[in-house]
């Protein structure tokens, strides 16, 4: 056997990649040749393929860490979650969209390719054990992003947002790529594992390593839209169609907790003290940032891209103290945010139609009196949002401020506590608006009866994953021991 | 006697599942709706006296345990139980809830479905809240407690409710996530959540003064204390009257009870050397706010204060204990000013609450709550005019009525304690009288103010059920208080001995 053969081990470790490699490309031979009143036929082909990625995943899920494609391919229970997870928040951001391209004339087969191969991406990012690997998932993500945001060509708004993340992204992959060069000019090996060890023999006050890890968190910092290096995350999110920065506020998360997982945690672990001060850093300006400069915006969007940058404060929270528990508490705080995030941006789909953007806060007055319901949906997801229990966000929170206090970070907790305060405002001022003010506007809702169905359940699993939080924090616990 | 039956899950759930169906139900029609509440609170009501009457009086233990395993990463339990001090808070939640159900009846005409399933849901909770045994299930019906009174004042309430609301929640937000951090903190050292075993931790001086602090700011927000009281009379100014009963009813006590179930019993050392924050902040409560009380021109506005006032009563007999104890050396002794602490936050609830109900019965009459629009209300309004003036008697301490028995252990003991404190503690007895007398001679005597007093008409049936079955219970209270005090003999009595022994 020689060293560049492949095995059928390495077939079965990739076989969901190569899947939905398979379908994206059928599905966009077949979308050359439909109508575009036909463009159903496109979105339900990608849902399917959808499913039969995340069967493949069950198929072949692994039970322990398993090593292929002669290392530079990992499979373990965390990837398979993130995955799952990932499929789950795409599935759901293609039915949100559905409607929404239909209605203005956007909804075009590359929609669904392009978010595909973003998801393929994303995959790749998650098993990914060397740092080729790494940054190919990495790339293949942004640059079907990039598109997307471009996504509506008649728009300058789009156009200009696009171009800004395409230059800004750029530049955080150069970044990126220059810290991964220096740690393998040091360490000799593009392995994850073989990095590891080597930084063990050198330790953790390698000035080779640290200055390549600078670049690193650098890089990082700006996938995940931490401060300082958020400032193309308001622009992109205001910029981009809804229905793209819906897509872009879900499963893209995971995808960056896992390039953080991987090689922060399992790649320079070593540098541990090196990397929790720079995050520390990072993280408490995320939050800052995120929590005082949304109270002053107006558009929704922006808002919510301000809220995120304050959520991925607290995932670097439960990143950076370094634990088990710590990782843990990131994950699950990833795939709730994930989950509040589509239903959030959902909720303003919900209220566009034709020729109208529900994307202003004053959008949403007087909501309750238009649909008792889908303000009681927005509700939950805001207060989910801001941390308040019985709902799913606040667990996430408590986890990861748990984690930190345990690794000694009292002040880091207390400012985080007391900055989710200043959070809760402008996530009060939601409510506010749809339960205190009178509508401006009394036209009944749109919004396919699947759309609604799927909203309402997106509602309802913030309230019933929040009562009873222990099997989803069971199953974080289990892929991350 | 135990019930073989999860008595207390029913009272958290019955109400909220109440709540659920009305919002299914929505704004179709709003007389089911109303019965529905109506039935379902007195429901409530009902197995809250199956509690009374089954409850132990002997033992100090917890009863009517439930325990189920609920988040096992936390180490969580769903564990309810009750002892001498949740169970009359529980019994006085159920009992006020059904008032408040009767006397929005034919006032609240925005959106009444919504209006009584926050009430419902909000019973749920707070009923949870004083039967929780697990501190992250206390924290998470406490939080959750919030949603349904910042609905109720945002949308029901007063013109100026938007900030009212938003103050509310804002300053009882911050005041908790400290106490989050701190019940943390405690599950980490500890590695449980169950507060009995928060309770029978030792815990280092310097650990107990930061958990201690971050309590106080919690409870203190709650209760409410000085310095951080100003958001109470604006929440009640803006309340609807419902809103406003249960707010100073139920919602202050938890600050009163958080203090008795977490700071005192956790943190026992650091609240003996912390108590002089504590009495020095509810005296300034009892005294400064009386005068406060005395200026106002908004009747809701002078009862809220008079409310901080009065809890101040209860902080101040909660941690007079300890030098209570230092002084004469005996337990009944300090359980005395917890006696008058707990005495005072029934009755307080009671005859706070009775007043907000006089002052909305007012309100619906004029549209105003401007002392200076009113005068000579008992000329047209003798029905009213008798229980408004039963209650302001309440509310000064008049011998006889449930005020009175609470401020006169509270004094009482703090004599025991210091002579200051007790001779401080006293000048509410002439602050409190002139406050609420002056009141009401402005108000209800003196000759007829303005044609609209003229035409104002009496208590019709329903309002007069709710005020009479109201002071029924002062008076009860008041002439005989000894129940109640048996109820919470034993439990009080293992709380004082918790206090005294160190846990460093």
């Amino acid at each position: 056997m020689t060293p560049a053969s492949i095995t059928r081990l390495d077939l079965l470790l990739a076989a969901p990649e190569i899947f939905l490699l398979a379908a994206a490309c059928l599905i966009l031979l077949v979308d050359l040749f439909l109508e575009d009143d036909r463009r159903a036929v496109t979105f339900i082909l990608s849902l399917v393929a959808l499913a039969g990625t995340a069967w493949i995943t069950t198929l072949t899920g692994v039970e322990v860490r398993t090593v292929g494609w002669h290392g530079t391919y990992v499979a373990d229970p965390v990837g398979s979650l993130l995955k799952v997870v990932a499929y789950g928040a795409v599935a759901v951001a293609f039915l949100y969209s559905f409607g929404y391209l239909q209605v203005r004339r956007l909804l075009k087969g590359e929609f669904f390719v392009l978010g595909l191969f973003a998801l393929l991406g994303i995959m790749v990012l998650i098993s990914a054990n060397s740092l080729v690997t790494l940054y190919l998932g990495v790339e293949l993500l942004a640059l079907s992003l990039y598109a997307l945001v471009a996504f509506n060509r008649e728009s300058a708004v789009s156009a200009e947002a696009a171009i800004k993340y395409f230059v800004l992204g750029s530049i955080a992959s150069g970044a990126l790529l220059y810290g991964m060069s220096m740690v393998y000019g040091v360490t000799g090996s593009l392995e994850l594992g073989r990095i590891g060890e080597a930084v063990g023999v050198l330790g953790p006050n390698h000035i080779g390593l640290l200055f390549g890890l600078a670049f690193i968190i650098v890089g990082v910092a700006f996938k995940f839209g931490a401060v300082p290096f958020h400032m193309w995350v308001p622009d992109v999110y205001h910029g981009a169609p809804t229905a793209v920065t819906l897509f872009l506020s879900s499963a893209p998360k995971l995808a960056s907790f896992a390039l953080a997982f991987r090689l922060l945690a399992e790649g320079l672990g070593g540098l541990h003290d090196g990397w929790q001060d720079m995050l520390i850093v990072v993280a408490l300006l995320s939050m800052v940032v995120g929590n005082v400069v949304a109270i002053a915006q107006t558009n929704i969007k922006r808002m919510l891209a301000y809220s995120t940058i304050s959520h991925v404060g607290f995932i670097l929270m439960g990143i950076l103290a370094g634990t088990s528990e710590g990782y843990q508490a990131a994950l699950y705080y990833t795939i709730t945010y994930v989950i509040m995030a589509v239903g959030g941006f959902g909720m303003i789909i919900l209220l566009s139609r034709a020729g109208f953007e529900a994307d202003r806060l004053e959008d949403f007055k007087g909501l309750n009196a238009r649909s008792p319901w889908f303000a009681a949906v927005m509700l939950m997801l805001m207060f989910s949002m801001a941390g308040v229990p019985p709902f799913v966000g606040f667990w996430a929170k408590l986890a990861v401020i748990q984690a930190a206090l345990n690794v000694g970070l009292l002040w880091l907790a207390v400012a985080a506590v007391m900055l989710s305060v200043i959070g809760a405002y402008y996530y009060l001022r939601v409510v506010k608006l749809m339960y205190f003010d009178e509508p401006v506007e009394r036209a009944a809702l749109e919004g396919s009866r699947s759309f609604r169905l799927v909203l309402s359940a997106n509602g309802l699993a913030v309230l019933l994953l929040g009562m009873y939080p222990g099997l989803l924090l069971a199953v974080c616990a289990r892929v991350l021991p | 006697m135990q019930a073989d039956w999860p008595i207390l899950s029913v009272l958290i759930w019955l109400p909220i599942a109440a709540g659920i169906l009305l919002l299914l139900h929505g704004e179709r029609s709003a007389a089911p709706a109303r019965w529905l509440a109506l039935v379902a609170s007195l429901a409530t009501f009902l197995v809250s006296l199956i509690l009374w009457r089954d409850f132990d009086r002997t033992i100090a233990a917890m009863q009517f345990v439930e325990r189920e395993p609920w988040i096992g990463a936390f180490n969580t339990w769903y564990h309810l139980g009750v002892d001498g001090i949740s169970m009359p808070l529980i019994v006085l939640t159920a009992f006020i809830t059904p008032l408040v159900v009767i006397a929005g009846w034919t006032v609240i005409e925005k959106r009444p479905a919504q209006y009584l399933a926050a009430f419902l849901i909000l019973e749920g909770l707070m009923i949870g809240v004083f039967a929780a045994l697990d501190a992250m299930l206390f924290y998470v019906l406490w939080e959750a407690m919030l949603i349904p009174m910042f609905v109720i004042i945002g949308v029901w309430g007063g013109a100026r409710r938007v900030y009212a609301t938003l103050k509310f929640f804002l300053y009882t937000f911050l005041g908790s996530v400290l106490m989050l951090v701190a019940l943390i903190y405690l599950y980490l050292e500890g590695g449980s959540y169950a507060i009995a075993d928060m309770q029978a931790m030792p815990l280092p001086l310097t650990a107990q003064v930061l958990v201690f602090l971050a309590f106080l700011v919690a409870f203190a927000v709650k209760v409410p204390m000085w310095p951080v009281h100003t958001w109470l009379p604006d929440a009640h100014v803006e309340a609807p009257t419902g809103g406003s009963v249960i707010l100073a009813a139920i919602m202050l006590k938890m600050g009163g009870y958080g203090f008795l179930r977490f700071s005192l019993p956790i943190a026992p050392d650091a609240s003996r050397e912390l108590d002089w924050l504590v009495i020095a902040l509810s005296l300034i409560a009892v005294v400064y706010i009386g005068f406060v009380a005395l200026v106002q021109q908004d009747m809701k506005k002078l009862i809220a204060y008079s409310s901080i006032a009065h809890m101040g009563f209860v902080t101040l007999g909660a941690f007079a204990a300890f030098q209570i104890f230092a002084n004469t050396g005996s337990l009944q002794g300090a359980a005395m000013g917890l006696d008058g602490a707990m005495v005072q936050m029934v009755s307080h609830g009671l005859v706070s609450g009775a007043l907000f109900f006089c002052i909305g019965v007012l309100y619906d009459r004029m549209h105003s709550r401007q002392i200076s629009d009113y005068g000579g209300v008992i000329n047209t309004m003798p029905v009213f005019g008798a229980f408004m003036v039963l209650f302001a008697m309440a509310n000064a301490g008049l011998p006889g009525t449930s005020g009175f028995v609470g401020e006169f252990l509270v004094i009482l003991a703090s004599y025991r304690a210091n002579f200051w404190y007790a001779f401080l503690a006293a000048t509410t007895l002439v602050l409190g009288a002139a406050y609420t007398l002056w009141l009401v001679k402005r108000v209800v005597f003196g000759p007829v103010g303005n044609e609209h007093v003229a035409a104002l008409e009496d208590l019709n049936r329903r309002e007069f059920l709710v005020l009479g079955v109201l002071a029924v219970a002062v008076l009860a209270l008041g002439l005989w208080p000894a129940p109640l005090l048996d109820v919470m003999r034993p439990t009080i009595e293992q709380l004082v001995q918790q206090m005294m022994v160190t846990k460093i």
